[in-house]
């Protein structure tokens, strides 16, 4: 399970970082590195870039892990050639960026774009399977989630789009609703599919408000 | 009671028409076309922004229709609306003297012209039929009693050409236990294979209105294969209307809607046409089909 980024196009960038002059990177060692977004590699290409368009670059580092809480140490450590830049440019995944934030009042800015925490399903290729509702649907659905694996979320079977076992979306990718169907039926389960359905609460998705979660441990 | 209620109800073989509303507010033309099916169909659907392309809503079409006499079949999509709206709409729907609603999924908006919009699908189909119920029975979906309750005669959608169409069949029966009193297919183009559906889908013993989508040209048939979903056109028909000169296309047409229409009657409950922009040819449809 990695959280999966994309370079934003370095126009964005730039038109970011339109009204700063010197500039500190920050890339992590973790998901972009693997997706080769956010790694060493890409922090010095990007600095290359960054001095081209008449920025001028600080300093730079690949923080392990961006949205650990090591971070801040990290910070702490580099504290002056960071201070020297009036922005911060972070490789990092959405969560990197704001666990730097978090820490470090400076100017910070996105250099990717954080698409899904996705399954490794082949080598390289990544998929969504959770969408982190709230409230797991996978005991009726032959473990596959159809809130994020079906285009429209359907709970009840698939749409009338679903073609040859492919999405009206995209023909390269797999209807949900086929694989649960498929996966029901070798395991002699497809009566399950009669039972309709219940209404979704989604007051505990991301669309009931901001959320949160405290630990609660025995000693408690 | 709606016409297509009592008809259907009634045993009746029924036709039903559909106009599409414009993009824009110039609504004359559909108005017009829509009177010329005036007596010759029961009701007329009214889609609700057909392969998500933005356009006039389908509840002010239908009441427009309503004021000038004639049934509408209210097309309700659950792409665009929550709950809220879906609920909201139908009470709206009903004081504007709308009574036949059909549920919808509704295509994706990456295949429409607001590609980038967010889409909503917060209940699907069959719990749509469900709220509609609920609202039949003067409550809304968190069981809140209604000042005044609904009655609507509720639709949906099957795709006769589905794969598997066991997965079809299990779907069909939710809707039905969700409040579908009857159904509409995806348009028919394999007589043979629509046979086998309504063989599977007897059982049931809820009216099945099959789609008649009038085919313009090859080329739409292709288009119509590659582009839209559960729709398979055989190559024979595609040779049919590749080989007809342009000028006699018209004709064609005609004449393949008529025929397929003959092949369908003894199978199903009723027909309903779609003329995709041809509805100047569907009165002729009817009356040389012989239902005028």
């Amino acid at each position: 399970m990695i959280t999966i980024t994309e370079q934003k196009p370095f126009e964005e960038i730039l038109q970011s970082l339109e009204k700063n002059t010197a500039v500190y990177i920050i890339g992590c060692g973790t998901c972009a590195t693997m997706l080769h977004t956010g790694g060493k590699s890409e922090v010095l290409t990007m600095k290359e870039r960054l001095e081209e368009a008449g920025k001028k670059v600080t300093g730079w580092m690949v923080i392990p892990t961006a949205c650990d809480q090591l971070t801040k140490a990290a910070l702490v450590e580099s504290a002056r050639t960071i201070q020297e830049a009036d922005s911060i440019l972070v490789m990092a995944c959405a969560f990197g960026v704001q666990t730097v934030g978090f820490y470090i009042e400076m100017q910070v800015y996105p250099a990717l774009n954080t698409l899904f925490v996705g399954k490794e399903e082949g080598p390289g290729h990544f998929i969504d399977v959770c969408m982190q509702c709230g409230n797991c649907v996978l005991a009726s659905t032959a473990g596959i989630c159809p809130l994020v694996r079906c285009a429209k979320s359907l709970l009840n079977g698939p749409c009338g789009g679903s073609v040859g076992g492919k999405c009206e979306v995209n023909p390269d990718i797999p209807c949900a609703w086929q694989i649960i169907y498929d996966r029901l039926a070798a395991q002699g389960r497809l009566v399950e599919l009669d039972k309709i359905e219940p209404i979704r609460d989604w007051g505990t998705s991301a669309s009931g408000g901001p959320r949160w979660f405290n630990v609660v441990t025995s000693d408690e | 009671m709606s016409k297509l209620r009592e008809a259907l109800e009634g045993g009746k073989f029924v036709v039903i028409g559909e106009i599409g509303p414009p993009k824009g507010v110039n609504i004359d033309k559909c108005l017009e076309d829509a009177d010329n099916l005036r007596d010759r169909v029961v009701a007329l659907n009214v889609t609700d922004l057909q392969s998500a392309v933005m356009r006039i809503g389908s509840m002010a079409v239908c009441a427009k229709l309503v004021e000038r006499g004639l049934e509408p079949v209210f097309q309700l999509s659950c792409r665009d609306r929550n709950r809220l709206a879906l609920q909201s709409d139908l009470l709206s729907a009903w004081v504007l003297g709308i009574e036949n609603v059909l549920c919808l999924t509704g295509d994706h908006p990456n295949l429409g012209d607001h590609a980038e919009a967010m889409s909503v699908y917060d209940l699907d189909t069959i719990q749509l039929l469900k709220a509609t119920s609920t609202l039949n029975q003067g409550f809304d979906m968190t069981r809140h009693e209604l000042d005044g309750k609904p009655d609507f005669f509720l639709g949906a959608v099957a795709t006769p050409a589905a794969d598997p169409l066991e997965h079809e069949i299990i779907e069909m029966g939710k809707k039905i236990e969700a409040g579908a009193r009857f159904f509409q297919t995806q348009a028919v183009y394999e007589p043979e294979k629509f046979k086998r559906f309504m063989d599977q889908v007897q059982q049931f013993k809820v009216p099945v209105i099959a789609g008649i989508v009038i085919l313009k040209s090859a080329a739409m048939a292709s288009f119509m294969n590659s582009n839209m979903p559960g729709i398979s056109i055989p190559d024979s028909l595609i040779e049919e209307m590749a080989e007809t000169k342009k000028e006699d296309r018209r004709k064609k047409a005609v004449e393949i809607t008529i025929r397929l229409i003959r092949q369908v009657k003894p199978l199903c409950q009723g027909v309903h046409i779609m003329p995709l922009g041809w509805d100047e040819l569907v009165p002729e449809i009817i009356k040389e089909a012989g239902f005028d």
